[in-house]
Order: C-alpha cells, then structure tokens, then sequence
C-alpha cells in the first residue's frame, strides 16, 4: 500500500508541534503552577508564581513564545513500523524547524561551539535533536521539545560507584541548591539511573515528558526533601522550589551506577503532532 | 518598599533601595548579556556607539521581528541567568556608571563592586510575553553582528516590572542569604 505521508505533512505536523509547544504550557503544568501559588506561604515567591501564570496566560491568548529562549528544538519520534514505504523524515523534520523559526518566530539560538557563529535558522550539526524511536503502528508520532539554555546548563552527569545507590538523595539535592535560581525555579527534575553515560542523561531527558503529577512514592518523598531547602521560584525563597520530580531507571554494568539529572525551568514545553496513515494530522 | 524609577539613575535613585522591596522602572533600557559585555570591555571609551552613564543593563535577549528594513518589534524578552555575566560585571562597572542590573537568579561575588553604586534587581524568568508588554518602543540595535540574541537592543520601557531587589548598595544579596538557609535545611533533610 502507498504511503500516505507525505514530506510536506511532516513538515507542517514539525512546524505546528513546534509553535504549539512554545506558545501553550500543557495544562497539567499550568494547574500545577497554579496549585502552587494557591500553597506558597512566602509573598515574593507567589508574585514570581502570579507573574508566570499572567505569562502563560498572554502567550497563549496572543500565540507568542512562553520565552524568549525558546531553546533548541528536541524531537522525539515514534516511527510506526506500518508506514510504507517510509518518506525521508530527517530531512522534512530539518526544514520543520527552519520554517517555524520565521513562522512562530524562534529565536536563532543555534551557534557553532566554537566560533559562536549563528546559523540562523536554529539549525545546524547535530540540531534539531532528534531520537528515533519505532513501534507497530502506522503513524509518525513527532514530539517537540524546545530545550532552553537556563535549565540545561544546571544539569549533570555523575558516574557514583555501584555501592553508592544510597548517596543519589544528597546528589539530588545538592544538584538544586548548586543551581539556586539559575534554571527558573519551580523546576521539574528527570532523573536517570543506571544504563550507561549516554543512557542515564536520555532516561533523565525523557522523564521530562511525563504527566507532571504521575509520581510514585518514591518520587514525591524526593520532591518532598527538594521543596524542603527552600530555594523557592527564581532561587529568592519560598516552599516551591520544584513542582515534581521523575525517575526512571535501566540495568547498567555491574560495575557501574550512572545517574543524571536533567533540570527543565517551569516552562516545560512540549507538544507532540500524530499523523496517520493518510497523511491527516492533529496537535495533542 | 515600592519605588517607581525612571533612567537615566543616580546614585540617589538607588542608595535607599533595599533587598526584597520591589521596583517599577520606565525610561530606556539597555540589553546586554555574554558577548555585548565581552565587546564593552574590549572597546575603548572614545568609540562606545551608546552611553552607558546612569544606565540600567537588562540582562536579556530577546526574540525580535524585524517587520520592514530597521524596524524591528519585540515578540518575548524575559531575562536570562546574570550569573553568567559576573565575572565581567566588576570591570563593567570600573569603566561605566551603570546604575541597575536587571536579571534572573542572582550573580556571583559582584556586591563588592556594586557597593554604593549599583543594585541587582530580579525579574521572574520565563516571563517573556508579559514583559514585551512593558517595551513602550525598540529604539536603536547594537552590534547586531553577534546575533540577535547577543546584540546590544535599547528599549523604551514603561513601568517594567515587578522587579525585587537582589542586591543592594550595601552589599546585602537576597540569595546569598537564601544559600545559606538552603545548606542548613539540606543536612536537615538527609538526616
């Protein structure tokens, strides 16, 4: 059977996940923002909290960025195994994110490591990030996630020892009093343990992605600990300092114990574009 | 304490200002974050293209659309980490009166060099649209060779904020003292 999926639908589905990620906050974020300046007791914390809701409000109403950071652009991508023949994705995904830069707009944000030349167009080796990932379907699930500067910056790597599983708490925690107000608290913390140097900062990334409040026990009594130091929205104080924290683990050598913590700021922006078998597609 | 200040600032404008109170600023506003202060330091007085004299630096770069040749509108300018900026931030201010920095998340040993000076204010990050409704007009672009992001934009600004006071003239930083209550309850929590 012909695919319907054509290069151009994976274009417009890239532009509009894009634009859709940057202008609107999903909403189990914004309610929990809001839940929070509902709970905070300190009055400098709640205006920062009143200030970021008025935010997200004006930019989903105007259809303009969040931020003005509006990060470099992630792409997870589910490929069904049932698309066939299969188009050439990267390339329609690459002109995607050159085409929301001026559509939405984006700032240029990619830049030569180097040279700190700007491509322009967000743009460039290696960018847009993008993780293929397969399963039996006949869709293209495409999920942006624009990453900005702010929060990325803060995250780390460590390799701990394998007798060390019980140190990960205090890593954690100094990880967020280390950050302060850098990464635009309230943050969402995702967490990787285990897998490998790569493995453990890809779990940590795609924890990010969870439902805010789907947490285990495990994770709220770790969100709990964080919210106790007090750092606070944008590091001036308070009892919100991260709104959840996400784990997620895979087997790693038994001579090693990775764990990373990716920092994402209260603008945790992601949207994902399904597009069926037709060509047909929709922003969920 | 509530203050409305307009640019540009004297030393009077600022030396009562004290952590936690909160500031409202009109009157032009220069962005600058790590390129534009590499290329203040590096350019001589004689050849500065702008003025920096009672000067409030926003630290800050935003997403601008340029709508016809020169004329250029602000679409998201919410601040970005001043943390990065200090270490340039003392000779900053060695070589120009700059009165007010304006950021996000605090900076790094700079209240030396701010002694009776110059103050460090906040404004909530990620608040990007909200503060494009503050940008009364864009009024001139510097150095737009570094990048949009890095240039040096000069806003016109109407009661821009709430912005909080992080550090004083007196040396006094709001996060400097948050740290310390953060280390504490750290060794609280891991008992």
């Amino acid at each position: 059977m012909e695919s319907g999926i054509k290069h151009e639908d994976i274009v417009e589905a890239t532009v509009s996940a894009i634009q859709r990620a940057e202008t609107e906050l999903p909403d189990d974020v914004v309610a929990c923002l809001e839940n929070a300046e509902q709970e905070e007791s300190s009055e400098i914390a709640r205006s920062h909290l009143q200030a970021i809701l008025k935010n997200t409000g004006i930019a989903r109403r105007h259809s303009v960025p969040i931020c003005q950071d509006t990060g470099i652009i992630i792409l997870f991508v589910e490929i069904g195994r049932k698309i066939s023949p299969l188009p050439d994705i990267e390339q329609a995904l690459i002109e995607g994110v050159r085409k929301a830069t001026s559509a939405v707009p984006l700032r240029p944000n990619a830049v030569h490591p180097l040279t700190r030349i700007n491509s322009g167009d967000n743009t460039g080796d290696g960018l847009p990030d993008i993780k293929y990932y397969f399963n039996d379907s006949a869709e293209l699930r495409i999920t942006a996630v624009p990453k900005g500067a702010g929060s990325e910056n803060m995250s780390i790597l460590k390799m701990l020892n394998p007798t060390e599983g019980d140190s990960i708490d205090r890593l954690v925690l100094e990880t967020v009093r280390n950050a302060g107000g850098k990464p635009c608290p309230p943050v969402i913390l995702g967490i990787g343990v285990g897998g490998s140097f790569d493995k453990a900062a890809l779990l940590a990334k795609s924890a990010l992605l969870e439902q805010v409040n789907d947490m285990d026990e495990k994770e709220h009594a770790l969100l709990k600990k964080v919210n106790s130091l007090g750092v606070g929205p944008m590091g001036t104080g308070g009892d919100t300092t991260a709104l959840a924290v996400h784990i997620r683990t895979a087997h790693c050598h038994t001579a090693s114990l990775p764990v990373a913590i990716n920092i994402q700021c209260w603008a945790n922006r992601h949207a994902t574009a399904v597009i069926g078998g037709d060509g047909k597609w929709n922003i969920i | 304490m509530e203050y409305h200040l307009k640019t540009p600032l004297s030393i009077e404008d600022i030396e009562s200002l004290r952590i936690g109170d909160v500031v409202y600023i009109s009157g032009k506003v220069f962005t600058a974050r790590d390129e534009a202060h590499k290329r203040i330091l590096e350019t001589p007085l004689e050849n500065m293209p702008f003025d920096l004299e009672g000067a409030a630096i926003y630290h800050c770069g935003p997403l601008m659309q340029e709508k016809e040749s020169g004329i250029w509108e602000p679409v998201a300018a919410g601040p970005t980490t001043s943390a990065r900026m200090s270490v340039m931030t003392p000779p900053l201010l060695e070589r120009h009166n700059v009165r007010m920095l304006i950021g996000k998340g605090g900076m790094d040993h700079v209240a030396d060099s701010m002694k009776g000076k110059c103050v460090y204010l906040v404004y909530t990050g990620g608040c990007a649209a909200l503060a494009v409704n503050s940008i009364t007009e864009v009024c001139d672009v510097h150095w737009l060779d570094l990048g949009m992001p890095e240039a040096v934009w000069v806003l016109e600004m109407d009661e821009f904020g709430p912005l909080v006071v992080g550090i004083d003239t007196e040396r006094q930083d709001i996060f400097r003292n948050i740290r310390e209550k953060v280390n504490e309850n750290l060794e609280k929590a891991l008992r």
